[in-house]
């Protein structure tokens, strides 16, 4: 099953387009809406779960086992393997495939104007896998010893020896379910890399992308370069494990370090990864809401690539009390504390364009402005892990906990959410209930922070995290109120979710109609029925200017699609 | 700059070079990066180690850099099989084509096959993975890259099928050049691999 | 303020570290209440009210990229600026020890830590060393320094009131000290996960003044010597110590 390698455009959608079977259609499809689809229905599987076992590690650290409230199922290693799947679950199985499987997939053919990806039958071929991977994380939890315990971030030699957590085979599981979602996602990036080069349409330079394709490519590009040693890693943890290699066990002549430099060189960059589409998200619905071109379109794009690159050389934030050689953490300190500036001229650019813009906070501006506005503490947060002195005393606290919740949420959740209420219409042909948007938006926004609020509060006074029972200490067992009130928080934050599952699922029997552009914008996406069919676009379109024409001054409508002309208002007084 | 285009001569129908570049070589070119970072990662991370150990000499003498060195010519050659494969693609010449794809396969199955009875040379003295750290090394750098030869010799062997059969000239074409591409990657990370391992 | 957020500073360089921290705090503070409440500002004044109401400003000139660069560019500089502040405490804390008088061993296992003071010989592995399981007795005033192992996993030891903390790995040995400035009870912790009863393996750092840190010493010291070959290598093997 060769890629389409140099096939010609036509003969490929000739065999592609004719009317397929229903297992062609929605199950092995390679219409790369379809499988955006495939990915979204995978990425709510998993955040329902994700969702669930950060229920079950709140409700420990509230109510501990053996208290009146506590969970009598949840010893010690259980906690531990709830952990560990919660940010294994969230980052690897509903970050990736909400932001790149489905908005990816979904949205960079249509909007650079072309009829699918490069490589339908790769891209097909990608989603297969994760789907396959995630059986295999899924069966982990039924194993003999349950799932891995180790951390998502699996330190050995606690992750290479089987004898040190109860998760034998589940550690193996977790191993090659994370191997398969990384084979998964570079398939998905070389389609990710390739379209937006060879398939956009007539007069859609590089200079006219959406940002969203720039976002997404680049996030591709940054997975793409920082995985590999972490496969190689990954290969000989699994080795360590089954065959008693030593990579990871000083006994053997191996170094615990190796893990985390091969680790954390892939990890860090993996959060630009989540973060960057989540951005891109942001970035399209802003213009669209304020009505307003975005603000510094090329310093944003230069900026986005200058911040990805400077993310390859800061993995080491996460080593500084490591026992790495210590002259190496003022480096990379630097290095980290420096990679804020591209952000910060982001998000300036981001305020700047709702500077003199004419506003409308329909839900996915909602979502869009809430997840700026949380992401900037968690941005701000950042600096005191940067500096390698405050990040002695805050490192493994809550204070983490809460500034990556601060960051990743809000890139996943809140762009997420905004990116599903607005391409809703898209996708599914259907308008979603605005009422119950919003409800759900200012739910889940005042919620979100008064479950994270607590645990900056708890992480600064020094609360380990990853700790079964942080009363066990003197010093937290006053600040125990705290963590209740986290937990309550969450739990009514994950009920608040329910408006959203209802409002996602019933109107996609029972929603309006929707027509083309419901919101006025100017990307390709909107130039085509809602869904569109098989192909997307009948001729390619012709592109004549840049995505964010709102608001010409002279124009006779506030928007511009990508392929339309100019077209002056009525004369008398005009501009 | 490129905000507003008012005027009919606005569209900018650039044949830009990127598009002109058959999209499959792209994206071979994409996969090759990625797998350019896995044996990078592991292959850094055997020198860094080597050389805090202070170098694993009295371990590395146990290697066969004879058969290795045998092994090094027969991928070499194949990577010559292949790129006259190459050639004969593009001057649409059915026979050479299918003659150079079968010759390239048959070396690929022969440093598989001298690399299987080095294995079981090296296990029966003893030598296995958990030996000691030089050997897990030995044992995953070439293993890695025995399972990438593997690849290539099925795709290969996809392609001879297609040639034998007849397929379609300019599809086969951009196919054969791709999977040269990877040959020849998989042949320069051996290239990378045999001084490392072997001659150090 | 800060002193309700974080614990009592009681190390010689817990000032240092809450230092960076303050500094760090009114940067970003400062910053974040700005950016926030200029999206809250304009959010509201710039709220959709009549059609028509936007301006086409697109950020390309560079006036307009003024407005953010500038702003950029004052971050960058503060950033330095904190760079510069965070490697001269780092380069106190991480990269110098000073002269030490007082030394211990610190062994991390699956889940206790084990303390061994060297004794009068001012030797570790002799007759006359003491050891205590999970509670580590110090004088004040004196920088002491920690040599850490570990049995089996990595471990983290980490003292909040010290602002200390440091992995420790096997295979080899890590330092780390620390000087306490005030007589007290401190809590210990384990901050790497290193298994089911990680949040068990806690201990304390008692640090004595001078006169009662004598008495326990004459007090707790073996009066027998013990071999070194007798002595526990582990918490485990210590079975609670000899306290």
């Amino acid at each position: 099953m060769m890629t389409t390698a140099g096939a010609s455009l036509t003969s490929v959608t000739e065999e592609h387009y004719a009317e397929p079977s229903f297992w062609r259609q929605y199950v092995f499809s390679t219409d790369h809406k379809t499988i955006a689809k495939q990915y979204l229905a995978l990425a709510l599987f998993w955040s329902v779960v994700g969702g669930l076992t950060a229920h079950i590690v709140r409700w420990q650290l509230a109510w501990p086992a053996g208290t009146r409230l506590g969970h009598r199922l949840l010893t010690p290693d259980a906690y531990n393997a709830m952990v560990t799947m919660h940010g294994t679950i969230m980052v690897f199985f509903v970050a990736m495939p909400l932001l790149l499987g489905a908005f990816g997939n979904f949205c960079i053919p249509l909007m650079i104007g072309a009829r699918d990806m490069a490589f339908p039958r790769l891209n097909m071929l990608s989603v297969w896998t994760f789907f396959l991977s995630s059986l295999v994380l899924l069966a982990s939890f039924f194993v003999p010893g349950g799932a891995a315990a180790s951390g998502w971030t699996a330190y050995a030699p606690l992750s290479s020896v089987p004898a040190y957590t109860a998760a034998v085979l589940g550690q193996d599981l977790w191993i090659l379910a994370v191997a398969l979602e990384f084979a998964s996602f570079l398939m998905g990036g070389i389609n990710f890399l390739t379209t937006p080069l060879t398939l956009r349409a007539p007069g859609m330079s590089l200079w006219r992308l959406p940002l969203l394709v720039w976002y997404e490519a680049c996030a591709s590009l940054l997975f793409l370069l920082s995985v590999g040693p972490l496969v190689a890693g990954a290969v000989m943890l699994l080795l360590d494990r089954l065959v008693g290699t030593g990579f990871y066990l000083p006994a053997r002549g191996g170094d615990p370090l190796l893990w985390e430099h091969l680790f954390w060189f892939f990890g860090h960059p993996e959060v630009y990864v989540v973060a960057l589409p989540g951005f891109g998200i942001m970035l399209e619905i802003l213009p669209v809401f304020a009505r307003k071109p975005i603000f510094g379109y090329r310093t944003i794009v230069i900026s986005v690539l200058t911040a990805a690159g400077l993310s390859l050389i800061v993995w080491a934030h996460h080593m500084f009390v490591s026992g790495m050689d210590p002259r190496l953490a003022a480096p990379f300190s630097v290095t980290t504390i420096l990679i804020s500036v591209p952000f910060v001229i982001i998000v300036f650019a981001m305020v700047a364009t709702l500077w003199g813009g004419a506003i409308s906070l329909e839900t996915p501006m909602l979502f869009a402005l809430g997840g700026l506005a949380s992401f900037i503490l968690g941005g701000v947060t950042g600096i005191f892990l940067g500096s390698e002195t405050t990040d002695i005393y805050l490192h493994a606290t809550y204070f983490v906990v809460a500034h990556f919740h601060y960051t990743m949420f809000p890139v996943t959740f809140f762009a997420g959410f905004a990116g599903l209420y607005y391409w809703y219409p898209k996708m599914f042909g259907r308008m979603m209930n605005e009422r119950l948007g919003k409800l759900h938006f200012w739910l889940t926004f005042i919620l979100f922070n008064a479950v994270f609020i607590p645990l900056f509060v708890v992480g600064l006074a020094g609360t380990p995290r990853r700790v079964y029972a942080p009363a066990a200490y003197e010093l937290f067992k006053p600040l125990q109120h705290f963590q209740v009130a986290a937990t309550v928080a969450t739990l009514l934050l994950l009920a608040s979710q329910l408006p959203f599952v209802a409002n996602f699922l019933l109107s996609m029997v029972r929603g309006r109609r929707a027509e083309k552009n419901p919101w006025r914008a100017n990307t390709l996406e909107w130039t085509v029925e809602s869904p569109p069919p098989h192909g997307n676009f009948a001729a390619p379109p012709v592109v004549r200017h840049g995505p964010y024409e709102y608001s010409v001054p002279g124009s006779r409508v506030d928007w511009m699609a990508q392929d339309q002309r100019f077209e002056p208002a009525q004369a008398a007084g005009g501009g | 700059m490129d905000t507003l285009a008012t005027s009919p001569s606005d569209v900018a129908v650039e044949p830009d070079r990127i598009r002109a570049i058959p999209q499959g070589k792209v994206g071979v070119w994409w996969f090759l990066a990625s797998e350019i970072m896995i044996f990078g990662g592991l292959i850094g991370s055997f020198i860094l180690i080597r050389l805090a150990h202070g170098g694993w000499h009295a371990e590395a003498d146990h290697v066969h850099w004879r058969i290795g060195a045998l092994n090094t010519l027969v991928l070499l050659t194949s990577s010559l099989t292949m790129a006259w494969a190459c050639d004969a693609v593009k001057e649409r010449d059915q026979r050479a084509l299918k003659t150079f794809l079968f010759l390239t396969m048959l070396l690929g199955l022969t440093f598989l096959g001298i690399k299987a009875f080095e294995y079981s040379w090296e296990i029966s003295d003893g030598f296995t993975p958990a030996t000691n750290l030089f050997f897990a090394f030995y044992f995953t750098l070439t293993g890695l890259h025995a399972c990438h030869v593997l690849g290539g010799i099925v795709a290969n062997t996809l392609l001879w099928l297609c040639a034998v059969r007849g397929r379609r000239w300019p599809m086969i074409q951009h196919r054969v050049e791709f999977a040269g591409l990877y040959w020849h990657f998989v042949d320069i990370v051996w290239i990378f691999l045999f001084p490392l391992v072997y001659l150090s | 303020m800060i002193q309700n957020w974080l614990p009592l500073g009681a190390s010689s360089f817990s000032g240092d570290v809450d230092g960076v921290f303050r500094l760090i705090l009114y940067v970003v503070g400062a910053w974040f209440i700005l950016v926030e409440a200029l999206i809250l500002f304009f959010v509201i004044r710039y709220r959709r009210r009549r059609a028509g109401q936007a301006v086409y400003v697109t950020g390309e000139t560079a006036y307009q990229l003024a407005w953010i660069l500038i702003p950029g560019l004052i971050v960058l500089l503060l950033d330095l600026g904190i760079d510069a502040s965070g490697a001269r405490a780092w380069g106190k804390i991480k990269e110098q020890t000073p002269a030490a008088a007082f030394k211990a061993r610190v062994t991390a296992e699956r889940f206790a830590w084990l303390f061994t003071y060297p004794g009068p010989d001012r030797r570790f592995g002799t007759e006359d060393d003491l050891w205590e399981v999970g509670t580590l007795h110090v004088p004040v005033g004196q920088p002491v320094e920690l040599e850490m192992n570990s049995m089996d996993v990595i471990h983290s030891f980490a003292v909040p009131n010290f602002r200390l903390r440091q992995d420790i790995l096997p295979g080899r040995t890590i330092k780390a000290w620390f000087e306490a400035t005030q007589p007290g009870s401190y809590e210990i912790e384990c901050t790497e996960l290193c298994g089911a009863e990680h949040y068990k393996m806690q201990g304390k750092a008692i640090a004595l003044d001078a006169k009662e840190y004598e008495r326990w010493s004459r007090e707790h010291w073996p009066a027998a010597p013990v071999r070194p070959q007798d002595q526990p290598k582990t918490a485990s093997a210590a079975h609670g110590g000899n306290e």
